[in-house]
Parts: C-alpha cells; structure tokens; sequence
C-alpha cells in the first residue's frame, strides 16, 4: 500500500489576491506574471521523510519557493511507477492548472510524454528519462563525478582492498555509478576490488541493512551504496566499519562509519528552469549538470579520514568544481571491463551515449548482471 | 556450491535470519490474537508504521529504548482500537476498516514524524551476548547473540502457544473466533476479548515496527516497514493460526531475504526476483491447499473470522 497526499503551501499569503507584480530591481525582468501564482507541481516516487532521493527534490522544490515570490507549488508522494497510476496524477495536476510539472522517476517518463501530448502549454520536465516532446525536457546530474572522489577516500580507508556496494537495479544508471566509485578507489588502491549485491528494491531498510551485513560478512572494510536508506551505513557503523552514503548527508545516522555521501543539489536545475519558463524562454533540452553546474556535490567529510586523504579529496573536488576534470576524464581510456578485456582505448574517452547507456563493469567489480 | 554447505556460511544466515524475521514475527504474533478472536485486521501495516515512529518517537524524548517500546506498544494499541471501535461495535466491514487504518496509519505516521526525520538515535536495542550460551559453536551466535526484542519474542512464541492451547483463557479466545454464539452462551462476553485481542494484536504490531526503528535500523524514515505488514498478515494463513508456525514462517522470510544477499555475494547467481517470490509462494500454497470447509479446518482458520457479531443473530 502506498500513501498519496496531496500538500499545498502558498508561500507569502499577501501575493495571492491582490495581484502584485514582481519585478527585479535591474533589468525589469517580470518574475512571475500578473496576479495568478505561477503554478508548479512535483511527482514523487518515495515519501518526501525518506532523507533519500524524493527528500533531494523535495529540497529543490523548497528552494523554488524560496527564490520565486509568486509560485504556489505542490506535490503527491510515493507515486507508482506503473503506467496508469502515474498517467493519472501527472494528467491530474496539469487539469489543475499547474504551468511546470516535474516528474522525479525514470518510471514516469512514458506517463509524461503521453500527457503532455494534451497540454501543449505546460513545461514537463521528467528526472533521468531520455524520450523528449517539444514542451518536455529532461534533467538528470553526473552524480558519478561525486561518487568518484568518494572512490579515492574509500579506496584509501579500505586497508585490505576489499570494499562493498549494495545496489539496487542493474540498470544503467547504477551500473555507472558503480563502475565511477570503483575507478575511484582503483586511482589510490590499485589492487582493490568492489564486491556488488543487488536488493532490487530502491527503498527498504532492513532489506538494504542484510545486503551490507553480507558483504562484511565477506569482508568488505567500506560499503557505498546506491539505494534511498541509510540502512547499509548502519550496517557499517555497527560492524566497525565505514560507509559511502548516497542522495543526502546520512552521517546523522551512522556518525563513526560515513566517511562522505554524493549528495543531489535539484536547486542548480529546478530555478534556472522556472525562470526561463517565466522569462519565456525555456525550450525543450536534454540537461545533463555536473559539479561545475553545482547539481551534484559531496557531502562534508567524516572526521575519520586522515588530513592528507582528505587534503588529496579536496584538491580533486576543486579540479571536478572547475571542469578541469568531468565524468568524461573520469570514463577515459584505457579502460578494461571486469574479465580484463580492453573496452575502451588509451586516450579515447567514452561518448555521452556510451556513458548514459553503460551495461558492463569495469575492472576491479566483482559481481554480475543480471540479464 | 560448497561455499555453501559450510558452517560459516549457514550459521551467518540464519544469524541474520532472526533480526530479520523478528519485525514480522511481532506483528504476525498479533494479527493471529485478532484473527482468532475472528477479527480481521488488515491495518496491520499501519500499526507497525505507527509502532515505528511512536518507538522511535518516545526513545528520542526520553533517551530510552525500552520507553520507546512502551511507546511503540501504545502506538500500536491505539490504531487498533480504532479498529476495535470500527468493526467490533459498530460491526463495520473488517476488510475496509483494516486498508482504512493502514493508509490512515501510513499517512499520520509521515506526518507526525516529519521532524524526526534524520534525527540520531540517542538509544537503541543493541547486540546483547547472553554470557557462557553465546560461546556455544554456532547455535551461540544465531540464538544468543541478539537485541533485546528478539530475546522477548523467542519468550512470547512459547508463552502465546501455551496461552492460546493450554490455557482456559486460549478456549475462551478460540471459542470467540470460533462460535462466537456459544462463547456467548457460555457467559463470554464476546464484544470484551475482541477488543482485548484486537487491541494485544495493534500492540505487537506496533511493537514490530519497533523492532526495526529501535532494533535494526535505528531512526526514522517514511514508509520504513516497507511493506512488511502485509508479510506478517499473509504469514498468519502459512502459519496456521499457530505462534509456533508463526516463527518459522517469519525466520524463513528473514532467512529468504539473508540468504539470497549472501548467495550474491559468493557469486551464485540465484534470481532474486525468485528468492524474493518465496514466502508468497508458500501463503499461496497453503491457500490452494486450504480451499473447501474441511481443509479450511484442517489449517485451522477460525470460523468465524471477518464475521460481526450480533447477538440477535444467534440461533
């Protein structure tokens, strides 16, 4: 069973009826038009409580109030994925009036483009999909950059070179993340491997908690993860080990084992977007951030990382801060996959394409998937 | 496959197996109280919700896990006397009112706990060695190495069995599940055990989700039973209306869900989606293999369960 929930916040009541016109102070842009709010709606896969995904947009969508006087926003949690639930509420919000609809899951992308066939007026924007219409755009963040550099420090806390990653679906959106933190670790301990278990599920708690425990059963000195609860940094923490957290800042959970978490920043994204639907200049695009564009970022680094490691990190952050280095240097040749055979060429770096739809592990991933 | 036939290997799993096991455990514990007192109650994924939150709630106010488990019971209770209210008084569809409750349960639960979210927990039910037994090779650290709610659930199992079959208070229960009309008769008061039993069953189930807010996985999260309830109700039919089946079933869920991690992990590569499907195989099975009156009786499900009751009805 899952919950839905409808919740309205109108922010500054004295915008609503009396029809007051925002206006920045250079440039006269017009914020938001005459007297209507501009209507904007979020379609959440999780609860917005899960400290995981759904909450990182959920803190976008608090920023867009925050930056636009005159936006009335809304949202429903824990939407399923299957196609006629989703269709409904997607349909539903554009019925009521809402001008931009952001769709957070893969799931919704289908849902989405069969909408907006019957709102021509409405923005869509739909999270981690590749299919676009003329008024639906796409937006997702190289989230590998951060997890990269989450690499490096594990790589240098893991002193027997055995790490863990608990998963959630073999697609490839995981998969890349997965082979970016392994070739992060591999950068400072070169004979480490990753150990990967999937749970096929985004959002379970005990069940992400028992994927850890195997995998430090096994031996596993640090455990990353691409799942929505802290479940598996708990596990860390009570075994004494540590911990690469995902989506936002889990170290409130299990202060002793998260040595940092690659951490979404939706804000980068949703305002720029909302101001160009306002200033009518928004088109339809394909937006890929990365953390020159501050969409994807780490979260502070544990105390238990030793200065140089963390020095080293920072150093690294700088470079990925300043584009110097990207998710393509990081998928830059040569690069071999898991049974050693040589995928990409010296000096050759992958194609966004070939990044976006990565389906094999690179060297140094120990586990399989699933067909 | 001989990584698997070592005593590592099983004693790790079934060492995970029982925290893993012991929310549902809870739970299904006290879904089978209501069901046989013949009382539905299908809320019980929003009493572990509420079970959770209240747990965790109490636990970070006072900085104690065992308050926290009174909370957790309270919590539980509470949902379920709506329930009690609902179907036992106002004779309601059991059906409605249970998915009523779980969404109520799921919703008030995201709700009430909005600020708790993220917040550490200044105390939890941790590992407890129990002296000399835990050293036992093996049977030492499945059984004895555990928290505290899985001690108190190893305790409950027997003590519900003996409660429910041995003891003139379990006929009593049986006889209301059963035929309500003649527990009446008898001078039963009818309308007092189901609302006694729905109200136990709420409690342990909120003791459940506690089991995961304060026992595995410390904190709160929206939705964190993840779906566990509805396991424990299913559980309740494997079981038979029975506390010991009821553990059985529960630790084979729990060891479903360590094995299949640690199979992974070792590279065999059974399907997940396989391994996942299992317990629900088994309920189904039970289920063919209880249709028609006879079979229904030979599981034991009580006759009168999902039945109001009203007293102008008998004869």
């Amino acid at each position: 069973m899952s919950e839905l929930r409808i919740t309205r916040r109108t922010v500054l009541g004295g915008f609503g009826a009396a029809a007051v016109t925002a206006i920045l102070p250079r440039g006269g842009r017009v914020l938001a038009q005459e007297g209507e709010p501009l209507k904007i709606a979020f379609v959440y896969v999780g609860p917005i409580g899960d400290l995981g995904w759904t909450w990182a947009h959920d803190q976008g969508r608090l920023a867009i109030e925050e930056a636009f006087p005159n936006v009335e926003t809304s949202y429903l949690e824990s939407v399923p994925e299957n196609p006629s639930d989703a269709e409904r509420v997607i349909r539903d919000f554009a019925q009521k009036g809402n001008k931009i609809i952001f769709t957070t899951s893969f799931g919704y992308m289908d849902p989405t483009i069969n909408v907006a066939k019957d709102f021509p007026d409405t923005v869509f924007i739909h999270i981690s999909g590749y299919k676009t219409a003329e008024n639906v755009g796409t937006g997702f963040g190289k989230i590998e950059e951060p997890r990269y550099v989450a690499g490096q420090i594990a790589g240098k806390m893991a002193a027997t070179g055995q790490l863990g990653y608990v998963a959630a679906f073999p697609i490839p959106e995981v998969i890349r993340g997965i082979n970016a933190f392994t070739l992060g670790v591999r950068s400072t301990n070169p004979e480490a491997v990753v150990k990967v278990v999937w749970t096929n599920t985004w959002f379970d708690p005990q069940k992400e908690r028992q994927a850890a425990e195997a995998l430090l059963d096994g031996g596993a000195e640090v455990i990353a993860q691409h799942q929505d609860t802290p479940g598996p940094m708990q596990a860390a923490q009570d075994r004494g080990k540590y911990g690469v957290g995902y989506n936002a800042d889990m170290s409130s959970y299990a202060p002793e084992a998260v040595l940092t978490c690659p951490i979404w920043n939706w804000a980068a994204f949703y305002i720029p977007t909302v101001q160009a639907v306002i200033d009518g200049t928004w088109e339809s695009s394909q937006y890929w951030g990365g953390w020159q564009d501050g969409v994807v970022d780490l979260s502070p680094i544990g105390p238990m990382v030793p200065e140089d490691v963390k020095a080293a990190a920072e150093a690294e952050i700088e470079l990925f801060k300043k584009g110097e280095k990207t998710i393509f240097t990081i998928f830059s040749g040569p690069l071999k996959d898991q049974n050693g055979e040589e995928r990409v060429a010296a000096g050759v770096e992958m194609t966004d394409q070939e990044i976006l739809n990565m389906d094999w592990f690179v060297e140094g991933v120990e586990g399989e998937i699933p067909s | 496959m001989s990584e698997v036939w070592t005593t590592d290997f099983l004693t790790a799993v079934l060492a995970a197996a029982i925290p893993a096991g012991t929310a549902i455990l809870f739970a299904c514990l006290g879904e089978l109280l209501a069901e046989r007192a013949g009382v539905l109650n299908l809320g019980v994924e929003g009493m572990m919700l509420m079970g959770a939150l209240g747990g965790f709630a109490f636990c970070y106010w006072t900085d104690s896990a065992w308050i926290g488990a009174i909370g957790a019971l309270a919590a539980g209770a509470a949902m379920a006397t709506i329930h009690a209210v609902l179907t036992v008084s106002l004779r309601a569809n059991q059906v409605v009112s249970g998915l009523a409750l779980t969404l109520f349960g799921t919703g008030l639960s995201s709700y009430l706990g909005r600020n708790l979210v993220g917040k550490p927990a200044p105390d939890r039910f941790s590992d407890l060695a129990i002296p000399v037994l835990h050293e036992i090779p093996g049977l030492g650290r499945i059984l004895f190495d555990q928290d505290a709610l899985v001690y108190i659930s190893f305790v409950l199992v027997p003590l519900l069995w003996l409660w429910v079959y041995r003891t003139r208070q379990g006929l009593e229960l049986r006889a209301v599940g059963e035929r309500p009309e003649a527990a009446d008769a008898m001078g039963l008061s009818v309308t007092g055990l189901r609302y006694a039993y729905v109200i136990v069953g709420g409690a342990l189930a909120g003791l459940g989700g506690a089991a995961i807010s304060l026992g595995t996985n410390p904190g709160w999260t929206e939705g964190m039973t993840a779906g566990r309830g509805w396991i424990a109700v299913a559980l309740v039919i494997f079981a038979g209306w029975n506390p010991a089946r009821a553990a059985l079933g529960a630790y084979l869920f729990g060891g479903v869900e360590a094995a299949q991690f640690r199979l992974q992990s070792i590279g065999i590569g059974v399907s997940p989606f396989f391994l996942n499907m299992l317990p629900y195989l088994f309920t189904i099975l039970v289920l063919v293999l209880a249709t028609g009156e006879a079979a229904r009786r030979r599981i034991g499900a009580p006759a009168a369960l999902g039945r109001p009751y009203l007293r102008e009805e008998r004869g």
